[in-house]
């Protein structure tokens, strides 16, 4: 594995879903687009865990820093920082021999505890006991600039511009109070593309929307892990997600025909994300649309095209979608694969009225997520009328689309009467724990049934 | 002129409506379409020489084309060589189109020729229509006429009699078509919407013609001379309007208005419950060219009279102008569908004119039915042409053949029932007689 010279690159397959059938004059292409990525890199398909932290070592191809907030608040409860030093220490034991890795200690500033010189350790039985005896520095005292947290991960990763996979992990339980908004963006916009990172707040006073944007800028995930007691385990299983990334920066290119534009590009499982407005020209007509590091796992795409109408009984190449990695120093960007979409006109109406079920699909978990936030943002303000008619419309889709883990969270938050219907009324006593549980996984998707 | 059918400069198949090629951009006349300037002149006159580039899109006419047959620049599919193709040979010829409203040609078809055991050429032609409902269409069609034709061509060599090689053709046809639906390239289940395609296929040897059909593609008879001889349809559509046509249950003008007129109830594929071949073996007394072809062509001329009325006078000898001809009058008149033409040549054998004397018929006409149909041949006649209550002009004392005119002493004998095979009726007005 780690021998090799040059690591074994996971095969991509790019498999589209459409119908391609538009009636006379029609204009607007939706298409599905799975990406799966296989073998390759060092799990050979298996996925990874502890035992897969090998003897062997020197592993360098990846990087991770870990961003603990010690604000002040974090020692309310005490809990907190407890969980936080726990789940840090686990994180830290599920590292892969040969890491490079640190850790910081983020308030109003940005203070690296291990290993402390502005540099990454690398990953080792004696490493990872020397870090997890630092951890003992993280004391809750200050305030929390996150930016100032992103700015100091960027400058640890910076020493290591060998090692392409660079992943964070921030854990935060307050908002970012001592930074404006305006400076937390600056710097989200000036790390972006540097490294990936997964926000998680813990208890419930941080905010969903700001981690929200750093999450997706940085092509990472958030959540919300309510108690402290769940945070080891939840670090953990980040931690062995960053171990099994094998290919960093890869991009999804889509090229379309003169006169035709990309309407929207959302990846819409395992979670959606609009991904429209991260566009990067590559060349004409072609677009790239970043999509992070990739480990042995599948994605999905909602690619959405307007194109030039046509007559009855043209074809057209609608959107050409590749995978592709940035180009080496003076080379040329490798596709590793591609698919294609295209657009038929027909005066049939039976293939024209046709809709893909896998568009179909995706576009009501994309309806999903935004009722659920819609629902709980009009519950906020105090329009119970609005609410109870998203969320009902939440219910009714996850029922329909057998998204049984959205459809639990629903049930805290709203009795359901008739999910088929979405008939629903909301609960007396709805825990904030919930009501944030529900908004922070509402991007959750599930894929359609086979 | 004949009309070219590939490409002067670069041999690549030409649409009959093409001022340029497709691939390689040159005009009808073999010169570059215009604004395309060679690569030495711009050179000669010290300008930049543009790259080599690939073929031209046949739609902006200006960006490269890809490997995979969409241009670079508007996307726009290319011409394949399914779109438009032609064959020829000695004594057959063909043409298929893509049509206009079709985005692919789910037709096809193929011709041949080889001899019988004894030396005596015999062509064959074979159409096939892919049914646009079921999966794989072009792919039904493109295998039934493959392993329809190597059939056809097996049992001839082997000297089998046409009818018989007809009907083991057309099952081996039924065979591979169903075949299909279970090679793992479509769906998983091979029940629904199994590749399926309509057949009719003609052998012509020695002034004798065997036809064979399953679905709505039809055979059509067309004489030289069509004033001293009745064009007409050979086959009967496996179809809803025919079926409701046949158990007199409609007019034919009404069951061919209703929607359901098209929907075919025979047809190859896994899907079909029983495949019922029909054959037909016939000699002709007359020169004439036997047409077969898919509904794309007799949408837009659904009467062999009016079919014939496009035929042009000399197919017989040049029967790839003809078909040419057939599918741009059907590509003009909407191309809804894919359009697919085979003419065979028919020369009266010695044989055949030898017998004319004897009978006053165009032709001898012997129906072969499937087993389960015998004994109904009466039913065929419901499609032929006919010809209700001509006003006879002219003189009434013309010798009008089986006129029951002068009224006779007894009552007039009801129609008695067709002892023979239907003989297609004979013009009364002009009176012609047959000739040779």
């Amino acid at each position: 594995m780690a021998t090799l010279a040059k690591p074994n690159l996971p095969r991509f397959d790019v498999e589209i879903f459409q119908n391609e059938y538009l009636a006379d004059g029609a204009r607007e292409v939706n298409a599905i687009v799975t990406v799966t990525s296989t073998g390759g890199g060092t799990s050979g398909g298996r996925p990874l865990g502890l035992a897969d932290a090998g003897p062997q070592g020197g592993d360098a191809n990846a990087a991770v820093v870990i961003l603990v907030d010690c604000s002040g608040s974090m020692d309310y409860p005490k809990t907190k920082i407890n969980g936080a030093r726990e789940a840090t220490a686990a994180a830290i034991d599920a590292l892969r021999d040969g890491t490079a890795f640190a850790v910081v200690a983020g308030t109003h500033e940005a203070r690296d505890i291990y290993p402390g010189d502005g540099t990454l350790a690398t990953a080792s039985a004696a490493t990872r006991e020397q870090a997890k005896e630092s951890l003992r520095r993280l004391t809750a005292a200050g305030g929390t600039a996150m930016g100032t947290w992103l700015a100091k991960a960027d400058k640890l990763f910076l020493t290591r511009r060998d090692i392409a996979i660079r992943h964070a992990i921030l854990l935060t339980d307050g908002n970012n109070e001592h930074e404006s908004a305006e400076d937390l963006a600056r710097t989200v916009e000036r790390v972006t593309g540097h490294f990936t990172a997964d926000c998680r707040g813990v208890g419930t006073d941080w905010r969903i929307d700001e981690l929200r944007k750093i999450s997706s800028a940085l092509l990472g995930t958030t959540d919300i892990v309510a108690e402290p007691s769940g945070l080891a385990e939840d670090f953990r299983s980040m931690m062995t997600g960053a171990m099994g990334k094998q290919v960093a920066d890869v991009a999804l290119r889509i090229w379309t025909p003169a006169n035709a534009a990309v309407k929207f590009v959302k990846q819409v499982a395992p979670a959606v994300e609009d991904l429209t407005g991260r566009r990067a020209e590559a060349g004409p007509r072609a677009g790239d649309y970043p999509t992070g590091s990739w480990g042995d796992e599948s994605r999905d795409y909602h690619v959405c095209v307007e194109v030039p109408a046509a007559s009855v009984g043209n074809e057209m190449l609608a959107a050409r979608i590749s995978l592709v990695l940035p180009p080496q120093v003076g080379g040329t960007p490798e596709v590793l694969s591609q698919g294609l979409v295209k657009a038929v006109w027909t005066d049939d109406l039976a293939s024209s009225t046709r809709i893909s079920p896998q568009v179909a699909h995706y576009t009501g978990q994309a309806e999903l997520a935004s009722s659920i936030q819609e629902g709980l943002e009009a519950h906020r303000s105090g329009d119970v009328d609005t609410a109870t008619a998203k969320l009902g419309a939440a219910v009714r889709i996850a029922h329909a689309t057998g998204n049984e883990g959205t459809f639990k969270l629903l049930q805290k938050v709203v009795d359901v009467v008739d999910p088929k219907e979405g008939t629903v009324r909301f609960r007396k006593n709805v825990s904030e724990a919930d009501s944030m549980t529900l908004e922070t996984r509402s991007t959750k998707t599930v894929r359609v049934k086979k | 002129m004949p009309q070219q059918t590939e490409c002067p400069s670069c041999s690549e198949p030409m649409d009959l409506d093409d001022a340029y090629c497709g691939r390689c951009g040159a005009g009808r006349d073999g010169r570059a379409a215009p604004g395309a300037m060679p690569a030495s002149w711009a050179a000669a006159r010290g300008e930049a020489v543009p790259p080599q580039r690939g073929p031209v899109c046949v739609n902006c006419g200006q960006a490269q084309v890809t490997e995979d047959g969409y241009c670079e620049g508007c996307g726009s599919a290319q011409p394949r060589p399914r779109d438009h193709m032609e064959k020829a040979l000695a004594g057959v010829a063909g043409v298929s189109d893509r049509g206009v409203r079709h985005h692919r040609n789910e037709d096809s078809f193929t011709v041949a020729a080889t001899s019988l055991p004894g030396g005596e050429p015999v062509v064959v032609a074979v159409v096939c229509d892919g049914v646009s409902s079921s999966d794989r269409p072009d792919e039904a069609s493109e295998t039934a006429v493959d392993a329809a034709s190597e059939s056809l061509l097996t049992s001839l060599e082997a000297g089998r009699d046409p009818e018989g090689a007809m009907r083991t053709a057309i099952a081996d046809a039924a065979k591979a078509v169903a075949d299909l639906a279970t090679d793992g390239a479509g769906p998983t289940r091979p029940d629904v919407n199994a590749p399926a395609c309509t057949y009719v296929s003609a052998i012509a040897a020695g002034g004798r013609v065997t036809i064979g059909w399953v679905g709505d593609t039809r055979a059509y008879w067309i004489p030289d001379d069509r004033a001293g001889a009745e064009p007409f349809r050979l086959t009967q559509d496996d179809s809803w309007a025919a079926r409701m046509v046949e158990a007199g249950l409609m007019g034919e003008a009404e069951a061919y208005a209703d929607p359901r007129a098209h929907a075919i109830t025979g047809w190859l594929g896994a899907d079909a419950e029983e495949v019922v071949p029909h054959t037909l073996d016939f000699t002709p007394h007359v020169p004439g060219v036997l047409l077969i072809c898919t509904d794309g062509l007799w949408n837009y001329a659904e009467a062999a009279t009016d079919l014939a009325y496009f035929v042009r006078p000399d197919a017989r000898t040049e029967p790839l102008l003809a078909a040419q001809t057939l599918v741009k009058f059907a590509v003009a008149a909407g191309g809804h569908d894919n359009i697919t033409v085979a003419v065979l040549p028919i020369e009266p054998s010695a044989a055949a004119l030898a017998e004319i004397v004897e009978t006053p018929t165009a032709l001898d006409l012997k129906v072969i039915r499937p087993a389960a149909a015998a004994g109904n041949d009466d039913d065929y006649e419901d499609h032929e042409p006919t010809l209700p209550d001509l006003p006879v002009i002219g003189s009434a004392a013309a010798p009008l053949p089986p006129a029951p005119a002068p009224a006779p002493a007894v009552p007039p004998a009801p129609p008695a029932p067709p002892v023979a095979p239907p003989v297609p009726p004979v013009p009364p007005q002009p009176p012609h007689p047959p000739t040779a």
